[in-house]
């Protein structure tokens, strides 16, 4: 493998573990923005802020640990993509910005109304952010993104067929991840009626992607030829996967395994991921700008290599620890009945 | 899409003023990440060293606001890597592949801290006293770490290295050589050290404020003294990396040097000029030391210093931004150590200083270092100006020459006062449920 695929690996590997990991933050958003008004809402905000509370900051350093992947190895692809996309990429970066404060403000205020006003900052953005980001997918696959600074429309490169495509994807692909989280983490938390509605959610996220999935193929096949016949060619043993995994899912949900239904929706969504990867590769910017013609110099190449091995080494096991303690059981291991205080930190009391 | 010399011209603006505000906005709450988990590790060792409880409280507390403004940095930076991209992709095209290493070993350092940051603010409860403590230690040391990293990309702008030029086109590209160039140990050292200062004298200022509203109790005392301490004890280390700081400018960028110090025409024996404005290329109403700026740039009073003449026009800096910023920064750096000094005169008998006279000036301290860094950060960067890169790249040839950047500036600024007032809002509400009566309970 060369040093350039090596840094793609990297990078593929940061994209695939933001579009799950802040997918399924995002997602949670969504819910929480048809969760219903404060009174019928509360019980299931509450739960979202739980779930994603302690992890949602970590989760969205995978974005900027893309960025500077792709800026470091391929500059040329960046300066590209962000100079001509740089509408949505604004509007991606005011999404970020509303969405993380907006949610960590919710937590601090007590009056319901304030609460609605962070909460509806913290909810559009979860699904602002996501469709700006598949919009942008959608312009490179789409071949809209020629190498160059400004070299394409900057309207037309993200308002088009496939970006509106890549966008209701990403959308209802965050949502499904959020979902199927969410039931595992009601049924630890004894939450059995909200194990029932994320369960539905879930159920209807997966057909409701199974259908923009088909509908989607005539749309790629006159928009996007290129990424369409990567698809059905190269990509389709992947695709494969992404549709069996997506079928196990469905088949899990309904029969209430909500913990295995984790393992499999994650493969599903990660073949999604790699789908278009693979379909593309060895071109970063359709038609024909590819991978060789884009990479750093090979001193970079190495350099960034060495560090991000390294630094991956060191990221790793502390991720697993924050998962792992994010999921233990809100019982205290220590420090007996300290409790409750740090729980009204965490859980609005969205009733009062 | 085509465009013409003109939009590029209006867009330089536009790009300026995003990149301007958004950075001098996150570099506030950059500096209270890599210096409050200092002040919150210090109170929670001290604590459970002591067995004290209003110690520990104070740990808490101050995590909880943390816990907020680390959420606010988190994605006040990440609009950051953004925008270098949205507006200089002349910068990240060419010179992505030298100086994008230290981003990405920056993108590594903040993950690290972002998820102790996680586990220590979820893990007060469910980890034992001395574990979650030790979880403290690696936000402590990767938020300096990200400060290191992510200053010394802005060093290599100043002083570019690790690279050749070839008929404009970048060769043999080096990231360790352009890393550690030659203005990466002042420009990291000074950074951190403001770091500590904005987020101690922050912090004091609070304390002082309930100082001098009669709240003396322990709680109000170790607070105040936790975030002093650091601050006052950062603030002489800090003149003196200014002052080499300084010296190194000039000799690497004699026209920063010449703006910061409005030194218009080459001359020997150059007195320091305190204050002033430049009007019709004359420097008007500014204090004269005589022969000191020679005397403390090169050792000899009598010693001869470039001025802005030595340079043609399209290479000067904005003379009065540069020498105003750079003046205020220096009247606030020097305000902070005659305030650290009296602390400490006061201090060595183990008390804190009892004159009303200290306490308003605390409260002034945490605004004034912000100012402080605020103003450095203009001086150095406005100070680079026509170059983005110096003598290598304009700052007018790395802007994206896209249409429309005006209105990404303006919906910028009505994001972040929006913003400003919402963080506001959620610090004074945090503070007001935070001040119980009994907060000094034994």
């Amino acid at each position: 493998m060369t040093m350039a695929n090596t840094v793609l690996v990297f990078l593929w590997g940061g994209i695939t573990a933001y579009a799950v990991f802040a997918g399924a933050d995002f997602g949670a958003g969504f819910w929480d923005l048809v969760a219903g008004d404060a009174q019928r809402g509360a019980e299931q905000r509450a739960r979202i802020a739980t779930s994603i509370g302690p992890v949602w900051e970590a989760n969205h350093v995978w974005l900027i640990f893309v960025l500077v992947v792709l800026w470091t190895g391929f500059p040329s692809v960046f300066a590209a993509v962000a100079s001509t996309l740089y509408i949505p990429f604004t509007i991606a970066a005011f999404g970020v910005i509303l969405r993380g404060t907006g949610f960590a403000f919710r937590k601090e205020v007590t009056s319901v109304r304030i609460q609605r006003i962070f909460g509806a900052c913290f909810a559009a953005s979860s699904v602002i952010t996501p469709f700006a980001f598949g919009a942008i997918g959608g312009g490179i696959a789409s071949g809209r993104v020629p190498p160059g600074i400004d070299a394409g429309d900057v309207i037309t490169s993200w308002i088009n067929p496939t970006s509106v495509l890549g966008g209701v994807i990403a959308v209802c692909v965050c949502a499904y991840v959020a979902a199927v989280l969410l039931c595992a983490d009601c049924k630890r938390d004894g939450q059995d009626e909200l194990v029932e509605v994320f369960r539905r959610r879930a159920l209807v996220m997966a057909v409701v992607i199974a259908i923009v999935g088909v509908a989607g193929a005539p749309i790629l096949a006159i928009d996007s030829p290129q990424l369409f016949h990567g698809l059905i060619g190269r990509g389709l043993p992947v695709i494969t996967v992404s549709g069996l995994f997506g079928l196990a899912s469905i088949v899990l949900l309904w029969k209430r395994r909500l913990v295995a239904v984790r393992a499999t929706a994650a493969v599903a969504v990660i073949a999604v991921v790699w789908s278009w990867g693979v379909a593309q590769y060895p071109v970063m910017l359709v038609p024909s700008y590819g991978v060789a013609q884009a990479a750093a110099p090979d001193a970079v190449l190495i350099a960034l290599i060495i560090g991000l091995s390294i630094g991956i080494a060191l990221v790793i096991p502390a991720l697993l620890a924050l998962f792992h303690l994010s999921q233990s059981p809100a019982a205290t291991r220590h420090g007996g009945a300290a409790q409750p205080a740090e729980l009204q930190d965490a859980v609005p009391d969205r009733s009062r | 899409m085509t465009i013409g010399l003109a939009d590029a011209a209006s867009n330089l603006g536009a790009a300026r003023a995003q990149m301007a505000i958004s950075l001098g906005w996150h570099i506030i709450l950059a500096c209270l990440g890599v210096g409050l988990p200092l002040l919150i590790v210090i109170a929670e060792w001290r604590g459970q060293r002591t067995g004290r409880d209003h110690l520990g409280l104070l740990a808490r507390r101050w995590a909880r606001t943390a816990g907020v403004l680390f959420a606010v940095g988190a994605v006040s930076g990440t609009i950051l890597s953004f925008e270098m991209g949205i507006l200089w992709p002349g910068l990240m095209t060419t010179y992505g592949p030298v100086f994008g290493f230290p981003f990405a070993l920056e993108g590594i350092a903040f993950f690290i801290e972002a998820i102790f940051i996680g586990i220590y603010l979820y893990g007060w409860d469910r980890l034992s006293p001395r574990v979650h403590l030790v979880c403290g230690i690696p936000i402590i040391v990767a938020g300096c770490a990200s400060a290191f990293f992510v200053v010394t990309a802005n060093s290599w702008m100043n002083q570019p290295a690790g690279f050749t030029l070839v008929n404009g086109k970048l060769t043999d590209p080096n990231p360790l050589a352009a890393m550690f160039n030659g203005a990466t140990p002042i420009e990291t050292t000074h950074m951190i050290l403001a770091a500590y200062m904005v987020s101690g004298f922050l912090v004091a200022s609070v304390y002082a404020v309930a100082w001098l509203r009669g709240r003396r109790d322990d709680y109000v005392r170790a607070a105040f003294t936790i975030g002093f301490v650091v601050a006052a004890v950062c603030t002489p280390a800090q003149i003196v990396v200014g002052d080499i700081a300084a010296r190194y400018v000039a000799d690497h960028q004699p026209a920063k040097l010449a703006a910061m110090e409005a030194l218009m025409q080459t001359q020997s024996g150059v007195p320091e000029h305190v204050g002033g404005i430049v009007i019709n290329g004359r420097l008007v109403g500014a204090l004269e030391i005589p022969h000191a700026l020679s005397l403390l740039v090169n050792g000899d009073p009598n010693s001869t210093i470039v001025g802005l003449d030595a340079f043609p026009p399209d290479l000067q800096p904005p003379v009065n931004v540069v020498h105003i910023a750079f003046d205020i920064m220096v009247a606030c750096g020097t305000g902070l150590l005659g305030l650290a000094v009296w602390m400490f005169a006061v201090g060595v008998r183990r008390r804190l200083p009892v004159s009303r006279w200290f306490w308003r000036a605390a409260v002034l301290a945490g605004p004034a270092a912000t100012v402080a860094m605020e103003c450095g950060w203009i001086t150095t960067e406005v100070g680079r100006q026509p170059w983005i890169v110096y003598n290598v790249l304009r700052t007018k040839d790395a802007v994206n020459p896209a249409p429309g950047l005006w209105a990404g500036v303006i919906v910028l600024i009505i994001v972040y006062t929006l913003l400003t007032v919402a963080t506001v809002y959620i610090l004074r509400r945090i503070a007001s449920t935070q001040r119980p009566a009994d907060s000094a309970k034994p």
